[in-house]
């Protein structure tokens, strides 16, 4: 694949694995896609699917020594960032991409004030006096929406609700302007009054410095109301991805068919019986052949040596080709 | 007919302590005076923001807190004080489930002995006649019968939360206090579980008190819907009108922030500024109005803003700040007519 012009990042056929007592267990299994300039991707999949492997792996944040990258590429700007260095990735991270995780103290410092963290960010990466980063974190925390900012900047964590706490991790990401933004599983932790808030934010936020974004959930809703493109993943792959409304529309793959039709909408008619998933999450391996949705479902394919083929079917609707799954 | 659950003005209050000789400086209003009835087969949902007091108004209909003052009805019989002991044979009708089953089933236990163990503790059958009924219940949750032999902490979420149901069922109970049972499990799951509820309601004409934060969720599985802001029911009505028609400025925000899955909706959100309050010292007037920073906050003080029914079945905080004028004008009408439906709060 070239790194093109009109995608901010393209991931390609990326493999990460971890190292555990069973030997490799492969988590990320060759997945491709792209983030066009100034879009929002979701990635969307039930939990242990590989969505934040994925968002760790292009960031190089994996666990270590466990975790490790076994093949792929990340075009980020045209530039790999798997064969970059340590040093240039520590000041990317933080800089030209901003990382925002589920549970903000994850993110936080406890025995730090809150000015002092946002300030470090700044003092990190641009070559500014300890005075001018100290404003620039009341700025920062202005922009979030944080009321009384210059008050705030003298508390620590533990001092703030969840959806503040979460507003200043967004401050920390933000920070230095980044092109690109990931956020996993923002606003999960938080109540629906809280998320609409910090999705009203970010999208703001979005608008105002021209960013891309990457946002991992696994709320259809949220999906359907902040993204332009959608990857579907299951056990490690893409199985499907496209813009939005199609996807919604004309979902192609069973697995994402199966994942639409099992929510409840406010039209569902009450107490009617929901679509259901059979069987469970295929279980990790390091090579797996075949489709790995049949295997859930327990169907044995035609062809269960080999993979199917990720094809795409119309402009930007892309779909893995398994004669049992691929139901156009 | 008498209700099958029936609470009034119940108060469930937590002191809280401070200084070096940790006297009470205050109180968590948990549950600030609610008031409402399931019938036989009814789903009544309870919908509100973390902290608002849903699992503690959970817990006191089980009684498995004791509530600070108001009544608790069970078919009619007053449980509010009623002694743990005088309230096992009563117990037996009265289940509840809880969002992380690992919390609430025993590791250290096989999971025939936690779905036997209210059958021990109600001395019901003798050993053989148990396993029959393990295996019964396992089938019916859709385990396999196999799994009684094996711990709970070697199942998934989902596999644990039909456990929890299985023992929940092991009395035949009437109700079943479901304290946000779908919302850790993946979408998929989060079906398979809504769809044994809703059979197992049709099998046995269960009623359930279905807790949860997600409304699509709600209105999927309810008859009618509560909503619950800072300890008190603000609104109360068939699940559709809930929906269809919300009256209450609270429900209209909840409502509006909830995502919708489908691209095509594009809504205007209400977005509700700052934080969920705290429920220690709330204000003096109308909760909400407070948070909005509403012009006529200052005339709900000691102002009487219980529920009012404003459409038949429908019922609505009596409060100004919450209301279009048209219900406000509309329920002094009705108050001057005649007693306020419920006990003012
Ligand atoms: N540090 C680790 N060691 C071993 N396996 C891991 C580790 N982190 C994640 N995994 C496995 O990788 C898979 C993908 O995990 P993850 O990306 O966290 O899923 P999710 O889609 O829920 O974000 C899961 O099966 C998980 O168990
Ligand atoms: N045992 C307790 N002691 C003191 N405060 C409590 C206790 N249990 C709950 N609370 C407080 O009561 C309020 C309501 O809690 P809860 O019923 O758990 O809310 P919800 O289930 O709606 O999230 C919260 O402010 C909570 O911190
Ligand atoms: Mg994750
Ligand atoms: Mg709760």
């Amino acid at each position: 694949m070239n790194p093109s012009g009109d995608n901010i990042l393209e991931v390609d056929k990326l493999i990460t694995s971890f190292e555990t007592d069973r030997g490799l267990l492969r988590a990320v299994d060759q997945v491709s896609f792209s983030v066009p300039e100034g879009k929002t991707v979701g990635i969307v999949g039930e939990s242990g699917c590989g969505k934040s492997v994925t968002a760790m792996s292009i960031v190089r944040l994996l666990p270590q020594p466990t975790g490790k990258i076994l093949g792929g590429h990340v075009f980020f700007k045209g530039r790999d960032l798997l064969r970059s260095s340590e040093s240039e990735m520590r000041r990317i991270r933080g800089g030209d991409i901003g990382v925002i995780f589920q549970e903000p103290m994850s993110a936080l410092n406890p025995v730090h004030r809150i000015g002092r963290q946002v300030a470090e960010v700044f003092r990190l990466h641009k070559k500014i006096s300890k005075k001018d980063a100290w404003d620039a974190a009341i700025e920062m925390l202005d922009l979030v929406r944080i009321p009384a900012p210059e008050k705030r900047v003298m508390d620590y964590p533990h001092q703030l609700s969840g959806g503040m706490r979460q507003r200043i991790v967004i401050a920390l990401a933000l920070a230095c302007r980044p092109s690109l933004v990931i956020a996993d599983e923002p606003t999960t932790a938080l109540d629906v009054t809280v998320q609409a808030q910090i999705l009203d934010l970010m999208a703001r936020l979005q608008d105002e410095m021209k960013m891309s974004v990457i946002l991992i959930t696994h709320d259809l809703g949220v999906i359907a109301e902040t993204c332009d493109e959608v990857v579907v993943m299951y056990a490690g792959r893409v199985v499907e991805k496209a813009p939005v409304g199609e996807l919604f529309a004309n979902p192609l793959h069973a697995y994402t068919k199966g994942l639409l039709n099992s929510i409840p909408t406010l039209e569902t008619p009450s107490k009617s019986l929901l679509n259901t998933i059979p069987g469970m999450v295929a279980p990790l391996a390091e090579h797996v052949h075949g489709c790995r949705f049949c295997q859930r479902m327990g169907r044995i394919t035609r062809d269960s040596r080999e993979r199917p083929r990720f094809a795409e079917v119309s402009p930007r609707h892309w779909v893995e080709k398994c004669p049992e799954c691929y139901q156009p | 007919m008498t209700p099958l659950l029936s609470i009034s003005d119940l108060r469930v209050h937590f002191p809280v302590r401070g200084g070096v000789l940790l006297r009470q400086t205050g109180a968590v209003r948990a549950v600030d005076g609610v008031s409402l009835e399931i019938a036989n087969s009814e789903t009544l949902g309870l919908v509100g923001e973390s902290g608002c007091g849903k699992s503690t108004l959970g817990k006191a209909v089980v009684r498995l807190l004791k509530p600070t003052s108001g009544t608790i009805l069970h078919r009619g019989i007053d449980v509010t004080h009623a002694s743990q002991r005088s309230m096992r044979p009563l117990r037996r009708d009265f289940q509840m489930i809880f969002q992380d089953p690992a919390e609430s089933l025993d590791p250290r236990m096989s999971v025939r002995s936690i779905i036997e163990e209210p059958l021990v503790i109600h001395r019901l059958g003798n050993r053989a006649e148990r396993i029959k009924r393990v295996n019964g219940l396992l089938d019916r949750v859709g385990l396999p019968v196999s799994a009684a032999d094996r711990y709970s902490f070697e199942f998934s979420g989902g596999q644990r939360q039909r456990i929890g149901i299985a023992r929940a069922l092991a009395l035949n109970p009437k109700l079943i206090v479901c304290d946000e049972p779908v919302s850790a499990l993946d979408v998929s799951i989060q079906s398979q579980i809504l769809n044994l509820l809703v059979e197992l309601q049709r099998d046995f004409g269960l009623s359930y008190l279905f807790i949860a934060h997600d409304l699509s969720v709600v209105k999927h599985i309810s008859d009618r819907v509560a909503v619950m802001y800072l300890g008190k029911i603000v609104e109360l009505a068939p699940a559709e009108t809930i929906y269809r028609d919300p009256r209450h400025a609270y429900t209209k925000a909840l409502l509006s922030a909830i995502p919708t899955p489908d691209p095509r909706v594009r809504r205007t959100k209400i977005l509700l500024e700052g934080d969920v309050p705290s429920p220690i010292d709330p204000p003096a007037g109308s909760a909400f109005g407070h948070r909005t920073g509403h012009p006529r906050y200052a005339e709900t003080i000691g102002m009487d803003l219980g529920l009012a029914e404003i459409a038949p079945g429908h019922h609505v905080a009596a409060d100004p700040c919450c209301l279009s004028e048209e219900d406000w004008q509309k329920i002094r009408e009705l108050r001057k007519t005649a007693a306020p439906p419920f006990t003012a709060a």
